[in-house]
């Protein structure tokens, strides 16, 4: 049994470090199945890729925005609440730079996923976890229209929510390359 | 030997009463003699369990930023460290910052039944319970970590409200580098998600440059098992990034080839590139926290001035002081080796004159970056440097202490 173990080591040593690093070396933790992956994994990519079945409309998520109690904290048109607003107080306009308008998630996230995933991670306070996919997406449409991002007729399902064009585009900075042992920024203070 | 206890409680008894009487009687005890005994805090059964500090020691932590913690709608519960107080570099794990989001929830989760899920882009998904990890080869690192919405202000009147959300630890876990080896990561792998199992699931995205670098997954903390309000009984640890990054409650780590814009990460986008730049990773930072606000010091002559430095950019290499409001710096000592990442704790030997004087430190890390002033930071963001002026990003700049004739310490800010 001695062997058996030093062997396959030996023989990935001769092949070189790189060959040692492509297997496991403790050989502990237990492979999940795709199906506890797909129940854990509720990191919504901006592809979306892992959205679940269901889909929504800007109707149906504005009786659920009361029904579920979320006009009690972020107000009846999303700007009255005391938690964060959901809707810009600042108008749009040729003039009015998005970044000006405020940071409204449902406005300034440069997916509509994230919307997606925040609600279905993080919402409502208190029964995160209990909506059902149907009324993220629902919830999602209802958001994005009062914004203006999406027209009243559209339904968000798995498809469709991905392919919202939000509006900040691609007009935020892009994010640093972070290594190791290295200033965050050249020339900063001095 | 239950037979001598009383004896030797007789002996004790009367030991005290015979030292208090030489006390009373005269002004130093004579050869010999033993000097008065304290007052004795009786064993019991709670002391040999878990042990308190003195009853003398009333050090707490604050609601930080003057708000309720939880504040009425119960959005934060931030709480800073007494860092006036500090001693040494670790922070003890009842004193250190807090920072989470809703409220002061603490999910109570059974380390039995916690999993830790690794998957994504990687050859060989896994899942490993808390024993699991603890059979992996281990690490005990010191490391700060502190909130990025640690800034002074005007109104602070001491280090605990200027300062007080950063703090030091010792922290023991597996390299996260090793479960992702352990996993096998794929090409094209550029960032990971780190998920925590609280009510809201945070999560933030990083750099997989940070993962293979140096970032621990954490079950122990000084000493111990990770605090509840700490992340137990799993936390991410990723050294010199901004706190939020320090997954509390551990569960998942995705590998992902692009920012995954979940949950933390959309607050963490910059219109300014440069600001962009300036997030993560924390810049070059110290402070004297003796004398700080609100302390007073009885009289000129001599004290060590102390204080805590750190940088998110590795150890730190170099402390100054002055003591003329930056005309004069002189190098302060460390006591003991600079870790990387951690605070380090720095003295100046200073004899006071009695006069009008403000305190600073400044630092440099082993990369070379130098803790700023506010003007240069008003200056490199060609902004005016006035009452207005508000460091973007995280605030890592130099904070004065003004001595008053009659020695009280007060904020340089105000």
């Amino acid at each position: 049994m001695g062997t058996r173990r030093v062997l396959p080591i030996a023989f990935a040593l001769l092949m070189g470090g790189s060959a040692l690093a492509q297997g496991p070396t403790y050989g502990v933790g237990r492979t999940p199945s795709a199906e506890e992956i797909r129940a854990w994994d509720i990191s919504i990519g901006p592809t979306g890729e892992e959205l679940p079945p269901g889909r929504g409309t800007v109707k149906e998520g504005a009786l659920i925005y009361r029904a579920k109690g979320c006009a009690g904290c972020h107000g009846a048109t999303g700007i009255e609440g005391t938690s964060p607003n959901l809707k810009s107080k600042i108008p749009a306009g040729p003039d009015v730079e998005l970044w000006a308008r405020g940071r409204i998630l449902p406005l300034r996230a440069p997916f509509a996923t994230t919307v997606w995933d925040y609600i279905n991670r993080a919402m409502p306070l208190n029964r995160e976890g209990t909506l059902t996919a149907d009324e993220v997406y629902a919830l999602t449409a209802f958001l994005l229209y009062i914004n203006d991002v999406i027209p009243e007729e559209v339904v968000l399902d798995a498809q469709s929510l991905p392919k919202v064009k939000m509006p900040i585009g691609d007009k935020y900075a892009s994010l640093p390359e972070w290594k190791p042992r290295t200033p965050r920024l050249k020339g900063y203070p001095y | 030997m239950g037979s001598k206890r009383p004896a030797r409680r007789e002996f004790l008894k009367s030991g005290a009463a015979l030292a208090g009487g030489f006390t009373l009687g005269a002004a130093a005890p004579a050869i010999g003699q033993t000097p008065a005994s304290p007052k004795m805090i009786k064993g019991d059964k709670d002391q040999i369990a878990y042990g308190d500090r003195s009853r003398f020691v009333t050090s707490v932590r604050i609601a930080h930023g003057g708000r309720p913690s939880p504040d009425a709608f119960g959005l934060v519960f931030h709480v800073a460290a007494p860092l006036q107080d500090s001693v040494g570099v670790i922070t003890p794990s009842s004193l250190h910052f807090v920072g989470t989001t809703r409220g002061s929830y603490i999910p109570e989760i059974d380390p039995r039944e916690h999993r830790l899920m690794i998957h994504g882009m990687v050859d060989r998904p896994l899942t490993f319970t808390m024993e699991d990890l603890k059979r992996l080869p281990s690490v005990t690192r010191l490391h700060f970590i502190e909130c990025a919405g640690n800034r002074s202000s005007r109104r602070a009147k001491n280090v605990q409200e200027s300062h007080g959300m950063t703090s030091c630890a010792e922290w023991t876990g597996v390299l996260l580098s090793v479960l992702l080896k352990e996993c096998g990561v794929k090409g094209g792998a550029t960032w990971f998600v780190a998920e925590g199992s609280e009510e809201v699931k945070g999560a933030s995205s990083m750099p997989i440059a940070k993962a293979m670098d140096d970032c621990l997954v954490a079950y122990g903390m000084n000493g111990e098992a990770l605090r509840p309000q700490q992340g137990f009984p799993l936390r991410l640890m990723a050294p010199g990034f901004e706190g939020i990054f320090h997954t509390k409650y551990l569960r998942r780590i995705k590998v992902v080839d692009r920012y995954y814009m979940n949950y933390n990460d959309y607050g963490h986008l910059d219109q300014d590139s440069k600001e962009a730049a300036l997030s993560y990773q924390i810049g070059p930072k110290s402070v004297i926290t003796f004398p700080s606000g609100g302390q007073q010091l009885p009289g000129k002559g001599f004290y060590e001035i102390s204080g805590l430095a750190w940088s998110g950019g590795g150890a730190v290499k170099q402390v100054e002081v002055s003591t003329d409001g930056g005309k004069k710096w002189n190098k302060a000592e460390f006591k003991g080796t600079p870790q990387r990442m951690a605070h380090a704790r720095f003295g100046y030997q200073w004899n006071w004159d009695g006069k009008e004087a403000e305190l600073l430190s400044r630092c440099t890390d082993e990369i070379g970056q130098v803790q700023p002033s506010r003007e240069q930071i008003a200056k490199f963001w060609n902004k005016p440097f006035d009452e207005t002026f508000s460091v973007p990003g995280l605030d890592n700049s130099m904070q004065p202490w003004r001595i008053a004739t009659d020695g009280s310490v007060t904020n340089g800010h105000a």
